[in-house]
């Protein structure tokens, strides 16, 4: 079981915080394919993957990384801190 | 170091002056603070955080300036949540025994601030909302470190 979370304008795309999700996929591209599929909102938050950054386990990381042992997976926009 | 993500305000004066009276054995300080600005009519900011890994980004961000510029203290504030325009969003303090290094860590700080801390910004107008789109500008400034 994976921890999904969103952020900022992804939140309000899937209209989730979270999610729980039961996955095989072996890396983040995988991952990501299989969450587009969930809803027409999943499908629009995930259309332009170059709009997001994901951190497995709170450290960035690429879309090609791999899951394994992973606990938590993180999508977002680019950060605007400061 | 003292690094704080939060949603309450914080005091400026005090902050500097607590943070420049512990230092030892530095010739300079250098603050540097972030606030809302009201253009275009804007009236509030939102600001989203990611609890956990800002923590974690700020403290390797600060430990990164510590090192590089031989700091002998830092001072990260950032806060969360909604903010008026003209309050204070962040703040962040440096001080070295030169100020050369305590104006490069500070600004070092504000720019990994901007991109890698897991912030962002949305802004809150008469005529809506808007999420702040980062800068490439944001991204090429980090190249300079």
């Amino acid at each position: 079981m994976i921890e999904v979370r969103y952020f900022a304008w992804l939140r309000e795309r899937i209209g989730e915080r979270a999610e729980q999700v039961e996955s095989s996929a072996a890396t983040v591209t995988d991952l990501v394919a299989e969450l587009a599929a969930r809803s027409e909102g999943h499908a629009l938050a995930f259309a332009d993957l170059k709009s997001l950054r994901v951190a497995l386990d709170q450290q960035m990381a690429g879309f090609d990384a791999p899951l394994a042992g992973v606990r938590e997976v993180a999508f977002f926009p680019p950060m605007t801190g400061g | 170091m003292r690094l704080s993500v939060q949603e309450a305000p914080f005091d400026l004066g005090a902050e500097s002056t607590a943070f420049a009276g512990r230092v030892s054995g530095a010739g300079a300080v250098v603050t540097f603070t972030g606030i809302v600005r009201g253009d275009g009519g804007l009236t509030a900011m939102e600001i989203e955080h990611y609890p956990g890994m800002t923590e974690r980004a700020i403290r390797a961000i600060a430990e990164e300036a510590v090192a590089r510029w031989h700091l002998t203290d830092a001072l990260v504030i950032h806060r969360h949540g909604r903010l008026a325009v003209g309050e204070p969003i962040m703040m962040v303090a440096t001080a070295a025994p030169h100020r050369g290094d305590a104006f490069a860590a500070a600004e070092f700080l504000m720019d990994y601030l901007k991109s890698r801390a897991p912030f962002w910004k949305k802004e809150i107008g008469p005529t809506g909302e808007a999420w702040v789109a980062a800068k490439d500008e944001d991204e090429a400034a980090l190249k300079r470190w």
